[in-house]
Parts: C-alpha cells; structure tokens; sequence
C-alpha cells in the first residue's frame, strides 16, 4: 500500500505503524459521571467496519507525524490522508 | 453402509455415479429451537456437539457461502495446547484431547497426526519464558518437554544454529501437538452433524435479527426469515459486521494473516517448528508442501488477501532459521480474515440481547480449538451456563479487569 502523505507525498506503508481506529482522537472526559464506563468502551470496543474506515497510522521510519488514513477495508484503497494533528484541531482538542 | 471396500470397487468399474451426498440439502423451516450462524469449523462443531452430547433436537446452521469455505479451509492446520495463563490452557488441553478421539467421535479420516510441536529458543530470557510456560501446560494436564541445542540437532539437523541474531539454544516441545487435515474437520462435522438431523442450510446470508424487547426472536436472511429459540454466532473474521446487526460493538478487530504453501517436496520437516523471534512457523503437509505463516499484515482488513512487505518478512524469517526453504518454490499464497479481541484470547458467551450467544475473537489459534469451542459454544447454548474450560471468555471482562493477556500487549489487536 502507498499512503499519499500530505508533507512528504506518496510513501509505502511499510514505514508506517499502524495506530487502529481514528475515534481514539477523541479520548472521553476524565471528569465524567460515568467516565470508567466510556473509557472502557474507547479503549476496547470497535466499529470494525467492512468498507470505509478512519485510522491512525504514525510514520515512525519517516517524519513521525501522525495521519488520519481514510481507508477502505474491503479493497485496500485510500480515498484520503490528513495530518492528525488537523483533524484534532478541527475537533478543538489540539492546539 | 455408506461407504466400503467393495463399494469403491463397484462404483470405480462403474464410473463413479453412485455416490451420494454425505449431507442434505434442506430448505430452511420456519423456526427452529436453535440457529448457529457460520457453517465454519466452530459452528459446525457446535452444531454436532448440541446434537451429539447435549441431545437438543431441531437445529440448524446457517451459512452464507458454502460450509468449509472460510476460515477452517484457510489455515495452517496446526493443533496444540501450550498456553501459560490459567484462563486459556484447560480449555486447549480439552481441545487437544477431543482433537485426539476426534475421528472415533465422528467416524471420519481426518487425518489427525500428533508429530510434534517446537517453540525455538533463542536467549536466557526466552529459555525461562517458555520453561515457565511448560510448566504451566504440564500442571494443566498438558505435556511439554524442553529441549537442549543437543537434542534439537539431533530431530532437526538442518535449522540454523549458529544465527549471529537468533542462535538456537533449545526448544520447548509438545509431542502431542501437530496438524489436522482442516477440510476433513469441517467435512467430518457437517456429516456427523446431518446424521444427528442438524439442518445445514448454504448459501443463506444473514441480513438482520429480530430483536423485540431485548430478545432475540429469529434471523432475517437471504432466504426469509428464520424464528429461532436461541441463535448462536460463530463467524469469527466476521464477527463485527454480523454483531453490528443486533448493535453490538466488540472488542474486536478485523485483520489478515497470510499463509503460504510451497511446491510439494518428498518428507523433510517431521513436525512443527515456531520461530517467534523471527515471525515464522512451518509444518509439511501430507501432499508435501511446506506450509508456513507469520505476522499479520498489521491494519484493520476484510480483503482476503496481504500485501507484498509481509510476504518478504515471512520469507526472511524461513530463510533465517531453515535455509533449505530457498530452494523450494512457492507455491500458493492466500489471506484469512482473524477477529483480533483486545487481549488476544477468544469470547465465548452470552450476550445483553436475550437468546443471542457469542463464539468469536480466535485472532489466529481458531483451528486448534476448534473441537473444544464447538463443545463449549454448544454447552453455553444447552444450559445458559458456561462450560467449565471456558469460563474466562466473557464479553465483558475488560470492563471488570480479567483480561487474558498471553503476549502481555495491551488492547493493540493487531500485536497480540
């Protein structure tokens, strides 16, 4: 596989450590009522879907920054690449 | 008799039109008390235990493609038990032992051969880890025997010893492990099954549950719909698209492993040797191929096939320990879907939705405990209560903290 990386431009995967399912961006509120229970359901429990899904890859032989890979499960094929960090951001959890 | 001496003489002097299917091919009916989904190994297993051992009548198995053709014809066909954690190894250890009266069980040739199996050691650290894990197999009623470089030469002469990296400095062997011709075992079970009047009903995907009030009630599929007292799941690979139907989310990944099967070769491996520190293990089929593996591709898959840096990986790790795989050819590759749980060991369990039942997450050891998961899963379906061996492989054990951690890798499927 080759990931468009949007610094770097087409590296293989390879040199990525794949890092699961992007939801983990959005780490649960420590502070909650029932905090224990959604960190147990964001650290154990997946969508796991057949077809289009959002992951983490991390480019540790290259610039190691973090991607959000948009990825289809059934094909291999990746419709688009984000840096991590924008994706945070535009969840307002990065500065 | 169904099948004789005299028979094959017949039938091969008169061309071989009389044999008969060794299942039926029946309709789905409207409702039937039980319903397992996934004519797999598991399922299947589970399917004649229920009939066999717990005496329950009108059931049915459902596939969607054809019974066999998923992950029980896809694997490396190895059986053994050699477990450390207490949660995991009675349970393999039942398995093995089934595995050993498996073709009295079911009057079928399935090619069951108890050659051996051997964990390669490497380092000090190694060498305690796995005479620990003998250990833990021999109080568990399994065997294990460790192995010194002596005796490993003498059994595999040909391995490289003297690795700069990975030199071999013993083994921890389990004589009663070996492989099983994986087909025969889907084969045996669907017969046996049949015989006990299990309905196995291909080509019938499943679309829906119907779930009235927290209670599962029957199966939409391809086919209409199916009523059902209780439905049993054991789709593993699957597992998260069938049990987002009913809303669930598990903890479970979807991944690919690759296997590999070289040209036939006249006997050369007598059993099974792992290479875990270089991501390789290898046995010799019967036809004489070398079948080998290592590591999953690493990403979240439903694609049945690998990509090409695996590939090299695992052909390293040949070359590093059994030099004499370089002048074999290969022959096939292929990819099988795993459901990778979040601490490597596998569910078998009730689930919130009444009358819906669990079988899945065998990341890649599903074919071993094949026999011993039908019979538990079976067990668990009969008496709403788990078997006695597989009392650990509840749904919600991460929320309670008995995760069953052989690797020790934390809720990373793709490492366990």
């Amino acid at each position: 596989m080759i990931i468009n990386h949007p610094l770097l431009g087409p590296r293989d995967s390879a040199e990525f450590v794949y890092m699961g399912d992007a939801s983990l961006i959005e780490r649960p509120d420590p502070e909650a009522e029932n905090a224990a229970d959604q960190f147990h359901d964001y650290a154990y429990l997946r969508d796991n879907p057949a077809g289009e899904l959002r992951e983490l890859w991390f480019h540790e032989g290259g610039d190691r920054s973090w991607l959000v890979v948009t990825r289809d499960t059934r094909t291999h094929e990746i419709s688009k690449v984000e840096l991590a960090r924008d994706v945070a951001r535009s969840k307002g959890r990065s500065l | 008799m169904r099948y004789s001496g005299i028979k094959v003489i017949k039938e091969a002097l008169t061309g071989h039109k009389g044999w008969k299917p060794a299942w039926r091919e029946p309709d789905p009916k409207p409702h039937y008390d039980i319903v397992i989904i996934g004519g797999g190994g598991h399922g299947l297993a589970t399917a004649h235990y229920l009939a066999k051992v717990y005496k329950q009548k009108n059931i049915a198995v459902i596939e969607k493609g054809w019974i066999g053709g998923g992950n029980v014809g896809r694997n490396t066909t190895i059986i053994r038990s050699n477990y450390l954690l207490d949660g995991n190894e009675p349970f393999y250890e039942f398995s093995l032992k089934l595995w050993e009266g498996l073709e009295q069980d079911l009057n079928y040739n399935a090619m069951v051969s108890q050659r051996g199996i051997m964990n390669l050691i490497h380092s000090d650290a190694q060498r305690d880890a796995f005479v620990r894990r003998g250990n833990a197999m021999i109080l568990n009623g399994a065997d294990a025997e460790y192995l010194d470089e002596a005796q490993i030469r003498a059994e595999y002469p040909f391995l490289k010893f003297d690795d700069q990296r990975f030199p071999i400095k013993g083994g921890l062997a389990q004589r009663r492990g070996g492989t099983v011709r994986h087909d025969a075992v889907a084969w045996g079970y669907a017969r046996s099954a049949d015989n006990h009047g299990v309905d196995i009903i291909q080509n019938c995907e499943v679309t829906g549950f119907k779930i009235e009030n927290g209670v599962c009630k029957g199966i939409e599929t391809s086919r209409g719909f199916i009523g059902a007292g209780k439905v049993g799941c054991a789709v593993a690979g699957n597992s998260g698209r069938l049990m987002g139907m009913a809303g669930m989310r598990l903890p479970i990944e979807s991944h690919v492993l690759q296997a590999f099967v070289s040209e036939g070769l006249k006997p050369v491996l007598p059993g099974v040797i792992t290479f875990g520190a270089g991501h390789f293990y290898v046995s010799q089929s019967d036809k004489g191929g070398l079948v080998f593996g290592g590591d999953l591709d690493g990403y979240n898959s439903y694609a049945q096939r690998g990509n090409l840096p695996v590939v090299e990986d695992v052909c390293e790790g040949g070359m590093a320990i059994m030099p004499m795989i370089g002048r074999a050819r290969l022959l096939r590759m292929w990819g099988g879907i795993m459901d990778m749980s979040m601490d490597g060991s596998p569910y078998i369990d009730k689930t919130h939705i009444e009358g819906l039942y669990f079988n899945g997450g065998w990341c890649y050891g599903g074919f071993k405990a094949t026999p011993a998961s039908g019979y538990t899963f079976a067990h668990l379906l009969a008496n709403d209560a788990p078997h006695e061996t597989a009392t650990a492989y509840r749904l919600d054990r991460f929320k309670t903290g008995h995760m069953i951690d052989e690797k020790g890798q934390g809720n990373q499927p793709n490492l366990h």
